[in-house]
């Protein structure tokens, strides 16, 4: 659209269109926001009044996740078999013209064609002829990339290869046509081997390359493979199967047995065993009932069940999960700065080395020296290798940044990863985090006379009635052990002190001390488990039956199953663990003991929780904190590294560096294990990319001749510089293989 | 010295300030982005060797789009990479894909390809 008459026309195109309810189009991200019936009209229909208008709908680029990748994948797919055609082609030639090109090393050959003879003069000259197209067609990319980049005046990879090649085939030219410009026939000697070899190896390098960097976006790859295609919804009253895209929010979706979940929802009726892993990394399949989140791309497994649909398209937790993956393995890393900057300078400084080179030979070098100074010139040329110092950090980036995604752990860029890394104390959040945030029954002690699962049976029945949350929480303890609770007459709430009720004929009362000695109930018996539970971070509470004391009932938050070999673990890693808690330091200790956390920083006010991180922070430790997204979120800013729990569909958590996306601390060690593992394979591909070349190119300029007379060929040079970048490559995919130590105990 | 190692070593000089020269002392005077009726400052980037225009002239606080169109197969340029404002997209061949941007700073902020071999510059003013 280029003009409000535009915006116009589409707008009336669109409104003719029955099932259409109104249309706006916007010229600035040239796009219509189509407000439409979806019982009356679908996409194709939109899409031809569009069309019919003379407009074109553009694919959307982001939003449908799948065909994002497929055009790319298909192009290289395409420039790999070209380099592979052209590395089969340059290596059948390599062949006869290497024999060809030393004939005095060959017996046969040194009679049949002896230095200076018009044989050796024609069969050279054939060489040249065979090479030519070596050059010109299986080179063609060494010559346009130089070209290409000559005009932005920068040089790259092709730039040395080009000049290396064309003048190795210079040389071979002037041997070949004007012999007499030497003053001596051994002078006159042909390169063309170099030119074909060099253009083959390194050919087939860039296409090792091409496969290999195919196998880093492995994991997106996946995820965007768990996209449905196909869901089945509930539209005026009739089932019916639509394109995953149409499903709109709020639509009824139904899901059998081994079929994916198109889209994020709510369950309405139905229940069933889902398999989350994709998404959470969680292994256990999840139960699903109504009124729980479902995820969509996750897998059901044995039930049926109807959903309502409450994300769709590019709002559900799988596309902010491949968005956010994308974005993450397309950012850089701070120890990448330092390559950019060498890489801006690397080209143009080989180019003027092999010069140097060059003059030194053939002004101090060994005769013959023209010889020496031109393979070695081209010998410089070739070895060096721009591209294994710019791959080295974005290959592992992106297998260790999938990698990460695999596990249901969320790192937002390449900063979040490295800073991770160096992380040395860990700050985890009480509740929520280390907890499960919610009470549970935890403790039932009984007075003599009295058995345990009556004296619960009667509470919880009591309780039924209240709306506390503790009440809830013994309920809930009561229905685990399998009581059936009975109804409770004459039921009272004392504001402050308890509850009191009448079940199956017994007086019940249930509350704190002060409600026992207004009721004149013995509770000395009780006292000292009193005390050794609240010393244990519970909250006990009597129970009277009939007058008597019974027995106490406690509730606590209870740890999740978890957390202590996460926290063990992170110790073994040399972290040290902090709690932090807004409770009192009686609960807050009792939790440390329980999980082996040694330092508790309790009683912390919720706007604080960001100064205790900077405290720790200006101790000088590196300082990472693990908390839930909402809440805690400008602690999470204020550390170096958030982290934030997240549970299901509610991924996009802002503050966070690092999300988990499923609610386990031991997300946090794999975390920092993968973000170890990362920034270890990042060195080791640095180390081994600037270590090749700050070896390789002085050898190259036969620095070592003098001292142990090592000089290299330039075969050689094109064999390494080729494989340098495929190993780099390599050792990043070596990262796939990533297991958490943890999960493999 | 002979009359060839002369010739040598002035035309090698020579050639080594020629590269400087060529390489580093370059300054490409900046493209200034057209403003659109919707807003947006807009520039067209040509991906082929290098980024043509590279370097790219915005005012702050104005949302900017950048059409990247990439006209060349070789993988290396297959991203574009704004690390300063943590933005990347994919750049299949012979699609224009727009990247958009919120500059709230003045200043320089640089883009390339994932191996930094490709490189532009935005400056906001």
């Amino acid at each position: 659209m280029h003009c409000s008459s535009c915006v116009v026309r589409v707008e009336l195109a669109l409104r003719m269109t029955p099932g259409v309810v109104s249309a706006h189009a916007n010229l600035g991200p040239n796009a219509v926001d189509i407000e439409y019936q979806p019982e009356k009209v679908d996409f194709d229909a939109i899409r031809k009044a569009i069309t019919s208008a003379g407009y074109r709908v553009a694919e959307p680029k982001i939003d449908s996740t799948s065909e994002v990748l497929d055009p790319a994948e298909a192009a290289n797919e395409e420039e790999y078999r070209g380099l592979m055609w052209k590395f089969w082609f340059a290596a059948a030639i390599s062949i006869p013209v290497m024999v060809l090109s030393y004939p005095d090393l060959i017996p046969g050959l040194r009679d049949w064609m002896p230095m200076g003879s018009e044989t050796r003069r024609t069969v050279w000259s054939l060489l040249g002829v065979l090479s030519l197209p070596v050059m010109v067609w299986a080179g063609s990319q060494f010559f346009i990339g130089m070209w290409d980049a000559l005009r932005h005046r920068a040089a790259n990879m092709h730039t040395l290869i080009a000049i290396g090649i064309s003048a190795a085939y210079a040389y071979s030219v002037v041997a070949v046509a004007w012999p007499g410009l030497f003053p001596n026939m051994a002078l006159a000697e042909v390169f063309w081997d170099v030119t074909d070899v060099v253009v083959a190896l390194v050919v087939l390098g860039l296409a090792l390359e091409i496969k290999a960097k195919g196998r880093t976006s492995q994991a997106i790859k996946k995820l965007i493979g768990l996209q449905a295609k196909i869901a089945r919804v509930i539209r005026d009253g009739k089932e019916s199967d639509i394109a995953v895209e149409e499903v709109l929010v709020d639509d009824v979706v139904i899901v059998r047995p081994g079929e994916k979940i198109p889209v994020d929802g709510k369950v309405i009726a139905g229940s069933s065993a889902v398999d989350e892993s994709m998404i959470t990394g969680e292994s256990m399949p999840i139960e699903k009932q109504v009124g729980d989140e479902v995820i969509g791309g996750t897998l059901n497994k044995t039930g049926s069940f109807r959903f309502t649909a409450t994300k769709v398209g590019k709002d559900t937790a799988l596309a902010t999960i491949i968005r956010m993956v994308k974005d993450a393995q397309g950012s850089k890393a701070p120890i990448q700065r330092v390559v950019d900057t060498v890489s801006g300078y690397f080209v143009p400084a080989v180019m003027i080395l092999a010069v140097l080179a060059f003059v030194a030979w053939y002004n101090f070098g060994p005769e013959p020296r023209v010889i020496y100074a031109t393979v070695i010139f081209v010998t410089t040329l070739i070895i060096a290798c721009p591209c294994a110092l710019g791959l080295a950090t974005p290959t592992s980036l992106m297998v260790g940044i999938g990698k990460g995604a695999e596990n249901g752990i969320l790192i937002r860029s390449g900063d979040a990863l490295q800073a991770s890394e160096k992380l040395n104390t860990i700050i985890l959040d009480k509740t929520g985090t280390i907890t499960k945030g919610e009470p549970a029954l935890t403790d039932v002690v009984v007075t003599a006379g009295f058995d345990e699962p009556s004296v619960l049976r009667l509470t919880a029945s009591l309780e039924r009635g209240s709306e506390h949350p503790l009440g809830e929480a013994i309920v809930k303890g009561a229905a685990a052990r399998n009581l059936t609770l009975a109804d409770a007459e004459a039921f009272v709430a004392i504001p402050g002190l308890g509850v009191s009720g009448r079940i199956d004929g017994h007086d019940v009362l249930f509350g704190n001390a002060k409600l026992m000695r207004d009721r004149n109930i013995t509770i000395d018996m009780l006292q000292a488990d009193w005390e050794r539970l609240a010393g244990e971070g519970k909250t006990p509470m009597y129970v009277a039956i009939d007058g008597k004391a019974g027995g106490l009932v406690a509730v606590a938050d209870t740890v999740k199953p978890d957390s202590k070999a996460a926290i063990a673990v992170l110790k073994g890693l040399g972290i040290e663990v902090v709690m932090l808690t807004g409770d009192n330091e009686r609960t807050g200790r009792a939790i440390a003991r329980e999980v082996g956390i040694d330092r508790v920083l309790a009683e912390v006010l919720p706007n604080d929780k960001a100064h205790e991180v900077q405290k720790l922070q200006l101790e000088g430790r590196s300082v990472g904190m693990v908390g839930d997204g909402v809440n805690d979120a400008p602690a999470l800013a204020q550390a170096d590294v958030g982290f934030a729990i997240g549970t299901g569909t509610d991924v996009a958590i802002e503050a966070s560096d690092v999300t988990l996306i499923k609610g386990s601390l031991i997300g946090v060690v794999t975390a920092i294990e993968i973000s170890r593992a990362t920034m270890r394979n990042v060195r080791q591909n640095l180390v081994g990319a600037f270590g090749y070349n700050s070896l390789g190119i002085p050898v190259a300029m036969g620095v070592l001749y003098p001292f142990i007379g090592l000089l290299l060929s330039p075969l050689i040079a094109a064999a390494a510089m080729a494989f340098s970048s495929v190993t780099v490559v390599t050792n990043a995919n070596r990262l796939r293989f990533f297991k958490s130590r943890r999960a493999g105990s | 010295m002979t009359p060839d190692r002369w010739i040598v070593t002035v035309t090698g000089l020579a050639l080594i300030a020629f590269i400087v020269w060529f390489f580093w002392l370059k300054r490409s005077t900046g493209f200034r982005a057209t403003e659109t009726s919707g807003g947006y400052q807009e520039a067209m980037i040509l991906v082929k060797g290098g980024y043509t225009p590279d370097t790219i002239i915005v005012r702050s606080g104005r949302p900017v789009r950048l059409n990247f169109r990439r006209e060349e197969t070789a993988s290396c340029s297959d991203k574009v990479i704004f690390a300063d404002f943590q933005k990347s997209a994919d750049l299949p061949t012979g699609q224009t894909v727009a990247v958009e941007l919120l500059p709230k700073e003045p200043g320089e902020f640089g883009f390339a390809c994932p191996m930094g071999m490709f490189r532009g510059r935005l400056i906001v003013e």
